[in-house]
Formats: structure tokens, C-alpha cells, sequence
């Protein structure tokens, strides 16, 4: 009976280590002091209505970089401890961490800054600025947006679950390679909070992805080509487009991991005839595309900040976007190239090394009419373009070291050792985290209304520069001395230094972290000195500058009509004398729970399956299902704001400003 | 609002990454840039001319983004501006040309250097090559010595200038084999046969590791490989054959059960072949393991 | 005018979604091919193959298929009776369907077939059944939309989403000759 109720799960599970008890308390003291706080400024309801069921994409934007952000600094947390690890456990010392909780760590610091900080802090953007790019008011699915970011949320709570609800993670590695994550050799519940976490935030991932692409292609304002629209909604729609292309496949290949755990099949088993070499294929069908899918949208934001502060056109408009659409097309055709070791003979490696290679043409393009932009332009230095710079230098050596690794020989040597290791984090780092640094400083005034603090930015940027290079340079170096990743222990004595300097690296990223969350303090507090009251801080181009500081929740009182790329730089440029602006009636969605009530039934079949309790598995999906289902029958979805409120709201707007 | 003083930082950074560079690599630390085997020397050459062909184009880009960042700053009003200049459709062409044209140069190298440094092509020399079959075991590596009949576990020896041939299987989770001064990595799978061909052309001692991750004991899965001259290597095996204990099926199932840090250990007489039953266990039924299945087995080795 | 937009953004995000899941299915058909001769000692593909209750099974759907079709017609030309007969027709055939299916399986299963027997079995199973849930998910969806045209009558809501619905009936038609093709005759035929 007491199986029947709570499963696999039993007492002994729960935490009982000093990290899943550091964990578990400092997660329920930190909830208890949120609850605290909303209970006494009486902002239990306050919360529920405006933020938790709107269906308001700036407000969804904002929760998403919210969630990303505490993301980080967990991820970050198992950062620091992989660091401090190696950099104790050589030779006869053994460090402070088991080798089975250290590859719990290092898997779960790579899923979450993958899934959970990257990808949340992108879609975040994605929310918060292309809809005002496109000239639009609300995205063309509002409710599979809150839904969406809900499942998001319930993966982010699963793959931190075992911490209060005890457990482990998985020690796989963070893309759970058959046949280690197989029952066979990983028995417990790790590998299963992995997929299911994955899973859920996943389909949250591949809603998104559909509900952009609509978006973006069929609810830009009236006279926006496909050849006028913003470099950043560009490279989201081709990210969007990734995500749309991949994200099944990694839906299916884990899903068929899930079977051969829970009911004994044989898709990658050692034995009855599973073949574990497929699961490496499709995992990196969708893992490859993956990193494109966080770093296009990247690309797309430092062509907006080179044009915007170079106070110039984008030289090139027309073969950036044939870069990004190439990169796009050649991320789905190069999974090979993450495991040339398996021996797949040399015509197929050279075919896919060379196919690799080609990416980086239309990526070198880039920096080519990045340069052209900048020159005989007049470039500001404010904070935005420093993360362009510290882009440029990190990334093409980043790029370099790719483009070496993708060369099959050469790749025999490097693959799997530090030297990868720290190629991809100067990818993710150099290339898509400073990208949203950089996108975060630069949208920053158009969605709150005031700027951040330049002098704490430009301090946080130079330490999360030299911090960078003096964390990972080692890593390379380590690599090419034949330091494999995910040693929890070695005994090459001469690596340590190295690993030392690593982590005073790290040390100095902190920094970077500590100014950053400073800024915003410091900004918030003084936000009556910064307040951007024009709408257009940076003298901008495209059309989310044309709106007011903070955007009104409807976006745009009137659609505009676009007639040339650069709306915004146009309009400023050929001012017509001012007309009387006639307002319409707008339709916009009402908020719903819905997405919350499914998200959280999904969350409780995931858990479910993890510990086996079948009947609450059934009952999260059965209350999934329901929910789906009342809210078709539900067609009273949308309330109207009339001309005469629209009117009101702007003219008050106006006499503030 | 720039100061030229933060470029002139921000080169020093850049100068500071290529010297560290630059004086490792002379360092012998450095195992991937200090071969000992034709394999890993040319797999180096392969390193080195990649990145400096690359280097041809990127590092001038680099710096002109800097030194264009820097002349048309906001403060500089010498600098001419012209907000709508673009470039016209040639120019715009050539961006693509010139990394397609590194790209093309590279191309080549890789198809090339990839089917002659393939791991599965044997190595030509006059010594007649020796055979090593490697088994991952959690986690441990068992050698197998055919022609000399003996086996060991995580140490190999082998006779410098000689072609060694690695036929690697496992029964475990993947697992990579890798010694860097030697040569490039290739997995070792349950069910499936690999190849690998190194050579050492120094005597010495090596270090070997695996370097995919597969399991709790995966850190401590090392091993030692040991280039000696062919007198030594042969009174080794001798050694080995004369004062080990054999290794039966019983003893191998032993070696199965996973274990961490293991010492080296040495065995005369391995059961007879060993390396084909652990492949043929995961290929098909146990009762039905026949000789028309060992050589579908084969077929599928490639 | 703003409905019309809301109906062209409702087919196109439809169709993206139909994309994603034929990517699903192709996913599930490449496990097949690779795993399709590792029958490890069990049931191979040409011994699961009966043809006339495959074909049989094929003709219902197909049948599912025009007669969902035929629904969809008369719910353009409002016609509430009509409409709900058709597609109580294709729910029927849906069902009986799906029953054969569910046969076939448990058939398999209670000869000691069953999915963990080998990793063929596996993905036999997984393919077969993955589209067996999209079905059922189909006729939960023909039920709701029942009981919403009965009591509704066939509103401009009901009617977009008799649309979508039959795309996606005939999306897993499609899927279904694709099963056929691959999985029952080739599997009968090589």
C-alpha cells in the first residue's frame, strides 16, 4: 500500500548529505522569507493578477530573465564548486567532493546553464523586444506563451527538486549518454529527474518556438517585408526555427530513454539488440542545432548595438541575413562532428569536419560587416558596445579553437579534454551570454523606464572580461596537456597551477556578478536622475524606440506603417508634420491561470514518474487533459480596450513626459 | 568618452594570451604539442597548420575592428561620418570570398589529413606490427596480447618504432581510449569492434586515460603505456608469462565487477578468444553465438 | 477582419505544429530502420505480419479519413445533422481501429512478445503505438467537438476547429500509410 502511494519514494531519500541539506534549507528559507515579504506588503494578489497569470509578453519576458537569472546563480554555485574540486584533488589529496556527487554536479551545472539560464534569458528577450520590433501588440498565441513559460518554470523546479525532496541528480554528463544512463549502470533516480525535467521544460521550448514563428511571420505591422525587419527579429526567427526543427527530435530521443528505464525496452541498451551509438546521433542532432538556437538570436543583438551606437546603417543588411539563414540551414547537418572518436570511417568524418568548417564563413561574414559598420561612423561607448568588443575578442579565438576541433585529426586529440571544454564556454560565454548582457543593458530603459548605471556596467564588463581569459585560458592549455574533462581527481601534479589560476578567474568573474547586481540596485535607486523620458535613449533605429519608456501594456496606440528598414531612423529623419492621430479600438487576451493549473498537473506526472507513483502520474495527466479541454470550451478569451481609453492613457502619458 | 588609454589594455590583454602561448608550448608539459609518435606528430602538424591559417585572416580582423572602433569614436571629430554609407553589392561579395576562401585551404587540408591519419588505416613500417586488444572494464582497461598470449590490465608495453595495432571493445559504458603523446582518441563500445593504430618512436612511458565519462570510477581509469626497445619488451613478456597467474573465465568475470582504483596487474594464458565472446555477448542470444554471426560481427566493424 | 487574421494565424501555427510532429514520427521510423533486424532471437517483422487484418485496418482509416472529409463539407454548408453523423461515422471507424490495434498488440504481448523482448520489439511497439495515441487523442478531440457542435450548433469557432481537426486526421492517415508501407510491407515483403 504505502508502495502504491509514494512509489520508489521513501524516507531515506530524502536529504541527508550536507549539499542536499544546504540546499533544501536554504531553498525553504529563502521561500519562506518571499512569503513572508508578499504577506506583509499585501501583494499575494497583487502578484496572482498582474504578473503570475498575465498574458502580457513584456511581463512574461520579465518573469522568464527573473527565473534565468536565480538560474545562474545556481549554476554558477556548481561552478565554483567543479572549480575548487580540481583544484584541490591531486596526486593523494582527494578533495571535498565523492567522484559520484562531483559528476552530479557538473552534469546539473551544464543542464541548467543550457536549458534553464541561457535559454531562459534569451526567450526572456525574445518576449520582451519582438513583438515591439514587428510593430505588434501581443504575440499570436498569448495563452501558449504564459503556458509556455510555465512548463518552463516546472522544469526549473524538477531539476532542483531532488535538493528538498530528495534523491539525486543524474552523473552522466549533461547529455545523459547511453548506455551509462542506461538502468543498467545508473540505477537511481537521477537520470529520471534529468528526462523529465528536460522533457517538460522542453515541450515548453518547442510551444515557444511555434508561437514565435507565427508571430514573426504573420503579425508585423503593415508594410514590413521580410528584408525590413530588424536583424534581432531576424535571427529569432531563425532560431525559432531551429528550435521548431530540433526540439522533437530531443523529445523523442528522450522519451525512448524514459521506456528503455521505466518499461525495460531496448532502444540504447548494451544488450537484446539496443544500439547505444544511435542514442549519441540523435542527441546531437538536436545538441548541435541547440547551440545555434543560443547564439543566433546573439548575433542578432550585437547587429542591432553595432548599427544603433555606430549611429549608422547596418553595412550588409541583405548578407547578414543570408549569413544567419546559412548558419541556420548548416547547424542541422553537422551533428557528426561531436563524436569523430566513434570511428565512422574517414570519408564520413572529413565530410562533416568540412561541413563544420563551412559555418564559419557566413559567421566570419559577420564580423566583416560589423567592421564596414563601424567605419566612417560615430560610435558612443556606452556600455553595450564593451560587450560587443569583449565579443569579438573572445569569440573568434573561441571560433578558431572550433574550427580547429572540427578537423577530424585534429579533433582525436582535443576531444572530450579541457581544451573543449573551454572552447564551448567561450562560445556560450563570449558569444551568447555577453550577447544578452549586452541586449539586457541595451532594452533595458524601453521596458522599465530609466537607464542602468553606466560606470558599474562598464566595471562589471571588465571583469567578466579578464576573469573570463584568466578562468579559461588554463582550460586550454590543461587540454592540450591531456587533461580530460569531468575528472573529479587526477594525478598529474603539474596541472594544478593551472587549475589554481582557473579558479582566481572565477574569483574575478564574481566581481563581474557582484557589480552587476550592484547596477541594478544602484540604478533602481537612482532612477530619477536616469529616467529616459524621450522613449529613444540611444537615438535608436528600429521601431520598439518609437513607443514611450516604459511601453504601455498595449505596445503601440496606433500600428505604424512601415515603408523602409530602420523604421524608427526613418520616421526620425523625414518628419511629417503632425496629424491627429485617430485612434482605434484594440483586442487584447485576457490573463489566465490555465497555463499555471496545466503546467503544474505536467509537473506532477513528470515528478510521478520520476519515484514511479503511477496513480498520481495518471492524475497529472488526466488534469492536464481537463484543463486543455475547459479551455476550449472557453471562448471568451479576449476583453476590448476602447479608442476613447487608448486616447486617455496617451494623453496622460504625454503631459508626464 | 573612450580613453585610448582602455585599447591600449585591452591589446596588452591580447599580446599576454599569445606570449603565454607561446612559452608553453616549448614547455613538455604540453603532451599534445610534444608527440612521441608519428601519429601524434602528424596530428600536431595538422593542429598547427589549421590555426595558423586561420590566424592569417582572423587576428587582422580582430585588430582592425579595434583600430576602427578606436578612430571613430564619438570624440574624434576628425573622422568623417556618413550615416548611410554601405557597402556596394562587390565589396559585400568579397566578405564572403575571403572566408571562403581560409575555408577552402582548410577543406582540403582536413580531407586529406583525415584519410591519412585515419584510426582505422594501418601504419607502414618494416617491424611487423603487434596486436593489443583492449577491453574497458568498469573501471579498469584489460590488454590482450594475442600473439604473445598474455594480458594485462592498465599497463601496456610495446617495442618502440613498431606499429601497434589496438582492436578495442568494452563492457562497460562507452568509454575512450586516449594516450595524447601517442595519439588521438577512439571509443571502445559494448557489442562493437574499433580500431586504432599508433606508433611510439621514443622509448618511454605514457600516460593513457579514458576520456569519455563512464562512471563513478572514471577519473581513476588510467593507465601507463611503455615504449621499450624489443629486447625488453620481449624478456617482458617472458617475465609475464612465466611468474602470472592465468586468465580464466572466472578470473575475467572477476575483472568485470566494477572496481576503482586498480593496480596494474599481469596474466599469463588468457582464455582463448576472449576479445570475439565479449563482442558476440552483446550481438546476439547467448546459446546462439555461431560462426555465421562472428562474421556478420566483422562486416560490421567499419 | 480581426477573426479572419485570428483563423490564418490558428492554420499556419496548426500546420508548424503538424510539422513538428511528422519530425516526431520521422524520428521514431529512423529508430525502426536501425533497430529493425535486432530481433535477438524473438519474433521478426515478417512473422508480426498478417495481411488481410493490416489491410483491413488500413481501409477503416482510410475510410475514417473520406468520411471525415465528407463531415467537414456539410459543417461548411452548416448543415448541424449531417455534420454530426460524419463525424460520428469517422469516431466509429476511429475506434474500431484503434480496438484492431489494441488487439494485435495485447495478441503479441500474450505470445511473450512484448515490447522488452527485443530492441526490434521496441521500436515495433513504439512506432505502431505512438500513432495508436495520436488516434486516441483524435477521438477525444472528435467527442469534445460533438458535444460542442450539439450544444453550440456550428458557430465560426466550431468550424475552425473542425478544420483543424481533419487536418490532423488526415495528418495521421497519412502517417499511417507511411507505417504501412515501411513497417507491414516491407517487413512481409524483404
Amino acid at each position: 500500500m504505502i508502495e502504491f502511494i509514494f512509489g520508489r519514494l521513501t524516507l531515506s531519500a530524502l536529504p541527508h548529505e550536507w549539499f542536499t541539506i544546504g540546499g533544501a534549507v536554504s531553498i525553504i528559507i529563502g521561500g519562506l522569507g518571499v512569503a513572508i515579504l508578499l504577506t506583509k506588503l499585501k501583494r499575494w494578489k497583487w502578484l496572482w493578477k498582474e504578473w503570475l497569470t498575465s498574458t502580457d509578453p513584456k511581463k512574461i519576458g520579465i518573469m522568464y530573465i527573473i527565473v534565468a537569472s536565480l538560474m545562474l546563480f545556481r549554476g554558477s554555485l556548481d561552478a565554483i564548486m567543479i572549480w575548487i574540486q580540481q583544484a584541490l584533488s591531486v596526486g593523494s589529496s582527494h578533495g571535498y567532493l565523492s567522484p559520484d556527487h562531483f559528476q552530479q554536479i557538473f552534469t546539473a551545472h551544464g543542464n541548467i546553464m543550457v536549458f534553464f539560464v541561457t535559454m531562459g534569458f534569451l526567450f526572456g528577450l525574445i518576449n520582451l523586444i519582438v513583438p515591439l520590433q514587428i510593430g505588434s501588440r501581443d504575440l499570436a498565441f498569448p495563452f501558449l506563451n504564459t503556458l509556455g513559460f510555465w512548463l518552463y518554470v516546472a522544469g526549473v523546479i524538477l531539476i532542483n527538486l531532488f535538493f528538498v525532496l530528495g534523491g539525486e541528480f543524474a552523473a552522466t554528463g549533461w547529455l545523459a549518454q547511453t548506455p551509462l544512463s542506461e538502468l543498467e549502470f545508473s540505477p537511481g533516480v537521477g537520470v529520471d529527474y534529468w528526462i523529465w525535467s528536460l522533457q517538460i521544460s522542453g515541450l515548453g521550448t518547442l510551444i515557444g518556438g511555434i508561437n514565435f514563428i507565427v508571430t514573426i511571420l504573420k503579425m508585423r505591422a503593415p508594410g514590413m517585408t521580410l528584408m525590413k525587419m530588424p536583424m534581432f527579429t531576424w535571427t529569432s526567427l531563425l532560431s525559432m526555427l531551429l528550435v521548431i526543427s530540433v526540439f522533437p527530435i530531443l523529445t523523442v530521443t528522450i522519451a525512448l530513454l524514459f521506456l528503455d528505464r521505466s518499461l525495460g525496452m531496448h532502444f540504447f541498451t548494451t544488450d537484446f539488440g539496443g544500439n547505444a551509438m544511435m542514442y549519441t546521433n540523435l542527441i546531437w542532432m538536436w545538441g548541435h542545432p541547440e547551440v545555434y538556437i543560443l547564439i543566433l538570436p546573439a548575433f542578432g543583438i550585437y547587429s542591432e548595438i553595432v548599427a544603433t551606437f555606430s549611429q549608422k546603417k547596418l553595412a550588409g543588411y541583405t548578407s547578414l541575413v543570408f549569413a544567419a539563414i546559412g548558419i541556420t540551414l548548416l547547424a542541422l547537418v553537422v551533428w557528426l562532428h561531436h563524436f569523430f572518436t566513434m570511428g565512422a570511417g574517414a570519408n564520413v568524418n572529413a565530410f562533416f569536419g568540412i561541413m563544420t568548417m563551412v559555418i564559419a564563413i557566413p559567421t566570419g561574414m559577420q564580423l566583416f560587416n560589423w567592421l564596414l559598420t563601424m567605419y566612417k561612423g560615430r560610435i558612443r561607448f556606452f556600455t553595450p558596445m564593451y560587450w560587443f568588443l569583449g565579443f569579438v575578442s573572445t569569440f573568434t579565438f573561441g571560433g578558431m579553437a572550433g574550427v580547429l576541433m572540427a578537423s577530424p585529426p585534429a579533433d582525436f586529440q582535443l576531444h572530450n579534454s579541457l581544451f573543449l571544454v573551454a572552447h564551448f564556454h567561450t562560445m556560450i560565454i563570449g558569444g551568447a551570454l555577453f550577447g544578452i548582457f549586452a541586449g539586457f543593458t541595451y532594452w533595458f530603459p524601453k521596458i522599465m523606464g530609466f537607464r542602468l548605471n553606466e560606470r558599474l556596467g562598464r566595471y562589471a564588463f571588465w571583469s567578466w572580461i579578464i576573469g573570463f581569459f584568466v578562468s579559461f585560458v588554463p582550460l586550454y592549455i590543461l587540454g592540450l596537456m591531456g587533461a580530460t574533462r569531468r575528472l573529479d581527481h587526477y594525478t598529474n601534479t603539474s596541472w594544478q597551477p593551472l587549475f589554481i589560476i582557473s579558479v582566481v578567474g572565477f574569483c574575478i568573474i564574481t566581481c563581474g556578478v557582484v557589480f552587476q547586481i550592484l547596477q541594478i540596485i544602484v540604478s533602481i535607486k537612482q532612477r530619477k536622475q536616469n529616467l529616459d523620458k524621450t522613449g529613444d535613449p540611444w537615438n535608436g533605429r528600429t521601431l520598439e524606440w518609437s513607443t514611450p519608456s516604459p511601453v504601455p501594456f498595449y505596445n503601440f496606440a496606433v500600428i505604424p506603417q512601415i515603408t523602409s528598414g530602420d523604421a524608427f531612423w526613418e520616421m526620425k529623419r523625414n518628419k511629417k508634420p503632425k496629424e491627429k492621430i485617430k485612434y482605434e479600438d484594440i483586442h487584447l487576451p485576457k490573463n489566465t491561470a490555465m497555463g499555471i493549473y496545466i503546467s503544474v498537473f505536467v509537473f506532477l506526472m513528470g515528478f510521478a514518474f520520476v519515484w514511479h507513483i503511477y496513480w498520481l502520474a495518471l492524475l497529472g495527466i488526466i488534469g492536464a487533459i481537463a484543463c486543455v479541454i475547459i479551455r476550449t470550451f472557453d471562448e471568451d478569451t479576449e476583453y476590448v480596450l476602447t479608442a476613447a481609453e487608448v486616447e486617455k492613457i496617451e494623453e496622460r502619458g504625454k503631459t508626464h513626459a | 568618452m573612450i580613453k585610448a588609454s582602455r585599447f591600449i589594455i585591452f591589446l596588452l590583454l591580447f599580446a599576454d594570451i599569445i606570449l603565454l602561448g607561446y612559452v608553453l608550448i616549448g614547455n613538455s608539459n604540453i603532451q599534445v604539442l610534444n608527440p612521441q609518435g608519428l601519429i601524434a606528430e602528424k596530428q600536431r602538424d595538422v593542429i598547427v597548420a589549421t590555426v595558423l591559417t586561420m590566424s592569417a585572416v582572423a587576428i587582422p580582423v580582430v585588430i582592425l575592428i579595434f583600430f576602427f572602433a578606436w578612430k571613430y569614436r564619438e570624440g574624434n571629430l576628425n573622422a568623417k561620418y556618413s550615416p548611410d554609407w554601405t557597402q556596394n553589392k562587390k565589396t559585400e561579395f568579397l566578405w564572403w570570398i575571403i572566408p571562403g576562401f581560409i575555408v577552402f585551404i582548410l577543406a582540403i587540408i582536413t580531407w586529406k589529413s583525415t584519410h591519412e591519419l585515419d584510426p582505422y588505416k594501418p601504419i607502414e613500417s618494416n617491424n611487423k606490427p603487434i596486436t593489443i586488444q583492449v577491453i574497458a572494464l568498469r573501471w579498469k582497461w584489460l590488454f590482450i596480447y594475442p600473439q604473445q598470449n598474455i594480458a594485462t590490465v592498465n599497463f601496456i608495453q610495446f617495442p618502440v618504432d613498431t606499429p601497434v595495432n589496438f582492436e578495442l571493445t568494452a563492457e562497460a559504458p562507452m568509454s575512450s581510449f586516449w594516450i595524447p603523446q601517442l595519439g588521438g582518441q577512439i571509443y571502445a563500445m559494448t557489442g562493437m569492434g574499433t580500431k586504432l593504430h599508433l606508433i611510439a618512436n621514443k622509448t618511454g612511458e605514457f600516460a593513457g586515460t579514458s576520456a569519455e565519462i563512464n562512471g563513478e570510477g572514471f577519473s581513476e581509469m588510467i593507465f601507463t603505456a611503455m615504449a621499450s626497445s624489443q629486447v625488453d619488451f620481449e624478456n617482458w613478456v617472458q617475465k609475464t608469462k612465466e611468474f602470472s597467474k592465468t586468465l580464466d573465465l572466472a578470473e575475467y568475470n572477476n575483472l568485470v565487477k566494477p572496481s576503482k582504483n586498480n593496480p596494474v596487474a599481469f596474466y599469463a594464458s588468457p582464455e582463448k578468444d576472449l576479445y570475439n565472446k565479449i563482442i558476440m555477448k552483446y550481438m546476439a542470444p547467448q546459446t546462439k553465438g555461431s560462426e555465421e554471426k562472428m562474421s556478420a560481427m566483422q562486416g560490421m566493424e567499419h | 477582419m480581426h477573426k479572419e487574421v485570428a483563423d490564418d494565424k490558428n492554420l499556419f501555427g496548426f500546420w508548424i505544429y503538424l510539422m513538428t510532429d511528422l519530425i516526431m514520427f520521422a524520428v521514431l521510423f529512423a529508430t525502426y530502420a536501425v533497430l529493425r533486424n535486432n530481433t535477438f532471437g524473438a519474433i521478426t517483422i515478417a512473422k508480426i505480419f498478417n495481411p488481410p487484418f493490416v489491410l483491413t485496418e488500413t481501409l477503416i482509416l482510410l475510410t475514417s479519413s473520406f468520411t471525415c472529409g465528407i463531415g467537414l463539407l456539410y459543417a461548411r454548408l452548416r448543415n448541424k445533422n449531417m455534420t454530426i453523423v460524419f463525424f460520428a461515422l469517422t469516431f466509429l471507424l476511429g475506434a474500431v481501429f484503434l480496438a484492431m490495434e489494441f488487439f494485435e498488440f495485447s495478441h503479441l504481448i500474450s505470445e511473450g512478445n512484448r515490447p522488452d523482448r527485443s530492441a526490434f520489439l521496441s521500436s515495433f511497439f513504439t512506432l505502431v503505438g505512438t500513432h495508436g495515441l495520436h488516434i486516441t487523442a483524435g477521438l477525444f478531440w472528435i467527442g469534445i467537438l460533438l458535444i460542442q457542435i450539439i450544444r453550440r450548433d456550428i458557430t465560426g469557432a466550431n468550424l475552425r476547429k473542425l478544420m483543424l481537426l481533419s487536418l490532423f486526421w488526415h495528418f495521421l492517415d497519412v502517417v499511417w500509410i507511411f507505417i504501412f508501407t515501411i513497417v507491414y510491407l516491407f517487413g512481409g515483403i524483404l
